[in-house]
């Protein structure tokens, strides 16, 4: 894919616009399907590999509003079907064509309360437009119509116009929740558990708020101020933050109900402890987890190098070892914080890659090398105990294994080496054992995930779970749509709670 | 936030410092830690053990040494101020009962974390031999408190310029040649230090406990960042420890590990060095 300069795309799209707007409801679905799908536009890629800013730039209005027209309106909307939150995906598309960007926005917020941040960060591709009639029409998942982008279009529009409407909350009902760590699944229990009038505290161990979407998602991906905007959000709507506090340790999470008087608990600690290969050399100087990498870089800015105390490790050359999202923004931080050669290492290839797919098109055009059917054997050190560099052996494709994508089996003697001085593992995470180790009541399966029902409550009475916790390394999403779920099934609780008591 | 409600200047780089911490301060238990940052947006999360704790107060005592610019940053902090970021307890609490006989070595600054491990072991019932050692005289703290727990005290000083001249390994070794060797010893100090504390004891099959301070993050179980083979797998400070089995701790790899960042922070020291001429010679224009 070759980069496009922004005004290009720009101009593009008003030439087209301006063909298409006056006959936009009498389109037939045939000349729908042959408006051109809108590309993204973006820094330039040398450009914005020595920077933080963000990557993607967005739509412009006339290229939001083309877009929007390629949609079918189906009746058989399969594109909600396959979205967490069921998003009314051809509604709000609607109005973004006929330029109420307003009414989109007001679609949306129905059921998702962070279009900015799910716009950036859910994987489409295999979700909502996974499914999209223009894409299969075109034989093409790529070229269904952009659902994210567009999503994303209208929540920066609704941003930079300076009115985010503050959700109302009805009248207090003396009720209080707590809400255990503040990502995405955390967010969104708050956020629904407060508009029914209950009140509200939020729980976050680190010094900010926002879990995975601060200390995880690099700036160029998702920027803070998203998340702060958010955050205030919530705050406005009378929402209350506890950061430094570590929940399990700084009380036990029992404590909140016995103790401290909460009616219910919503626990949205995510992913715990990384995973490592269990390699020879794993311990060496230069090998981080990308959890760690990640966290020092984002969260603890240590890529401004000459303000933060916290240190990160200087790299040439760097591989990461995997194929996630957190693999994508592992390698792309590193080339970012200044490493001259950045190889991802993949056992499988690039189809089996579980990493969106946009994230995998710009870190190619960034210049990081992809080596698939590649697996680290061991990693070698110096005298000092450095990484100096890594064994790797091939692999090739066996038969599907359990997740349905083809097993990877390795290749004998085909081992070779590669000249490294770092090494960033990311290969997933454990569950975040705080909670089982200090609440041992709490059923857990071998993992330490947390075992909820269908409505996210878990083996303790009042305490619900969800995102990572409950699911394992998953998606933003995922986890919106379990604290979705779960403050449903709170809401519920606490209204039988308040009925029982005006029956007394 | 949390308030400094004292600090005193235990030597010339260690300093005393009591938090205000209600919550941490009723929640502690021996062997537990803290982190902190001296600011918000730009500090280093620094973990330090909890000395001591007083309910009734509210606060928690921290006893650390300058050792670059983070810790520099802490000691420039006074009484009344804020420290914006203060949280815990963080790690698995010290397992506590009546073992019987019980040395404790606290090797520096190790006698900080040292002190209320001593203390509820005594409480314990335990008999408690305590070994303190330092550089220098000048380096020794805790005298007072650690005496007022011991069964038995020794305090030895590298230069002999205080108590006993020599290494504790020295007593720890003839402690563990009597007749009636002790239970278990727990020690705490510098990697080194633990590791040939490990290493004395280790002939005598006297079960070493060691507490780890190694390069942390989150400090919740989320980085990886403290992880230590110990016994061949891989354990994570944070959350598995601090404390250890220190016959089991490959401590070779924890110490290589502890300098990862060592041209980073002496370029960062070197600035705030600079930093400080520079002050100094503008107050004197």
């Amino acid at each position: 894919m070759s980069h496009k300069l922004p005004e290009e795309i720009a101009e593009q799209a008003r030439e087209y616009l301006a063909k298409y707007v006056v006959r936009k409801d009498e389109l037939k679905p045939k000349e729908r399907i042959n408006i051109p799908s809108q590309e993204m536009p973006a820094q330039d890629p040398i450009e914005r590999g020595k920077n933080l800013k963000e990557v993607t730039l967005g739509f412009t209005a006339e290229q939001a509003r083309l877009e929007a027209m390629r949609c079918l309106q189906c009746v058989k909307n399969t594109c909600v079907a396959d979205c967490p939150v069921g998003i009314d995906i051809p509604g709000f598309i609607k109005q973004i064509a006929d330029g109420d960007f307003q009414g989109a926005v007001d679609i949306i917020k129905q059921t998702s309360l962070l279009p900015s941040i799910c716009g950036r960060v859910c994987p489409q591709e295999s979700q909502c437009q996974e499914h999209c009639k223009v894409g299969a029409a075109l034989k093409d998942v790529d070229k269904g119509v952009a659902i994210g982008r567009l999503e994303r279009f209208v929540a920066d529009w609704e941003r930079a116009s300076g009115n985010v409407k503050v959700p109302n909350v009805k009248p207090s009902t003396g009720k209080k929740v707590a809400v255990v760590g503040s990502g995405p699944a955390g967010l969104v229990v708050a956020a629904d558990v407060r508009r029914e009038g209950h009140n509200v505290t939020i729980f976050e161990a680190f010094h900010k708020m926002g879990g995975v979407m601060r200390y995880g998602i690099p700036e160029f991906r998702l920027p803070n101020d998203i998340i702060d905007q958010e955050i205030d959000t919530l705050r406005k709507m009378g929402v209350e933050f506890q950061t430094n506090f570590v929940v399990g340790r700084t009380r036990k999470l029992t404590d909140l109900i016995n103790k401290d008087g909460f009616d219910a608990v919503f626990v949205g600690t995510g992913a715990g402890l990384p995973y490592f290969m269990g390699i020879e050399g794993e311990n060496l100087v230069g090998v981080f987890s990308a959890n760690e990498y990640l966290t020092r870089a984002n969260l603890m800015r240590a890529f401004d190098k000459d303000n933060s105390n916290t240190p990160i490790y200087s790299s040439r050359n760097v591989a990461v070892l995997g194929g996630g999202n957190v693999a994508m923004d592992a390698a792309r931080m590193a080339l970012r914080l200044g490493a001259e050669k950045v190889y991802v290492i993949y056992r499988r290839t690039e189809n089996e890659m579980p990493a969106r797919k946009e994230e995998i098109e710009h870190a190619k055009e960034e210049g990081i090398e992809f080596h698939f059917l590649q697996n680290a054997k061991r990693i070698i050190g110096d005298e000092d105990g450095r990484v100096i560099a890594m064994e790797c052996l091939r692999y090739e494709l066996g038969e599907p294994d359990s997740s349905g994508r083809r097993r990877p089996v390795e290749v004998p003697n085909s081992e070779f080496k590669i000249i490294v001085d770092t090494v960033l593992v990311s290969i997933g995470n454990g569950s975040n054992p705080l909670i089982s180790q200090t609440t041992p009541e709490m059923v857990v399966n071998k993992w330490g995930n947390i075992i909820v029902d269908e409505t996210q409550k878990s083996s303790v009475e009042k305490i619900y779970a969800g995102g990572d916790i409950v699911l394992g390394a998953a998606t933003v999403i995922l986890a919106m749509g379990e604290g979705r779920r779960a403050a449903a099934a709170i809401n519920e609780q606490l209204e039988k709670e308040l009925n029982k008591n005006a029956d007394l | 936030m949390s308030k400094i409600l004292h600090k005193k200047q235990l030597s010339q780089d260690v300093f005393l410092m009591r938090l205000e911490a209600p919550l941490i301060a009723e929640e502690r238990k021996a062997g537990q830690f803290i982190i902190l940052q001296t600011d918000e947006d730009l500090g280093e999360r620094i973990p330090l053990t909890i000395a001591d704790a007083d309910v009734n107060e509210g606060s928690i005592t921290i006893i650390f040494q300058v050792v670059g610019k983070s810790t520099k940053d802490l000691s420039q902090f006074n009484e009344g101020d804020n420290l914006p970021v203060l949280v815990g307890p963080l790690g698995t609490p010290t397992h506590i009962e009546n073992f019987g006989t019980v040395v404790c070595v606290g090797g520096g600054i190790g006698v900080a974390p040292l002190h209320p491990i001593a203390q509820s072991l005594k409480a314990a019932g335990n008999n408690v031999i305590i070994i303190i050692g330092a550089r220098n005289k000048e380096l020794i703290i805790l005298e007072e408190e650690m005496k007022s727990i011991a069964d038995e005290f020794i305090v030895c000083t590298d230069d002999g310029s205080y108590g006993r001249k020599g290494l504790v390994t020295e007593p720890l070794k003839e402690i563990c040649e009597r007749e009636n060797k002790p239970e278990m010893a727990i020690a705490i100090g510098p990697p080194i230090m633990m590791k040939f504390c490990s290493e004395t004891t280790r002939p005598y099959k006297v079960f070493t406990q060691v507490s780890l301070n190694t390069i942390m993050v989150d400090g919740t179980g989320m980085c990886g960042g403290c992880r230590v083979n110990v016994g061949g797998e891989v354990k994570f400070v944070c959350v598995d420890g601090p404390e250890f089995d220190g016959h089991k701790v490959d401590f070779d790899n924890m110490m290589s590990r502890l300098k990862s960042y060592k041209e980073f922070e002496k370029k960062k020291d070197h600035a705030c060095n600079m930093e400080a001429e520079i002050a100094k010679k503008e107050a004197v224009k």
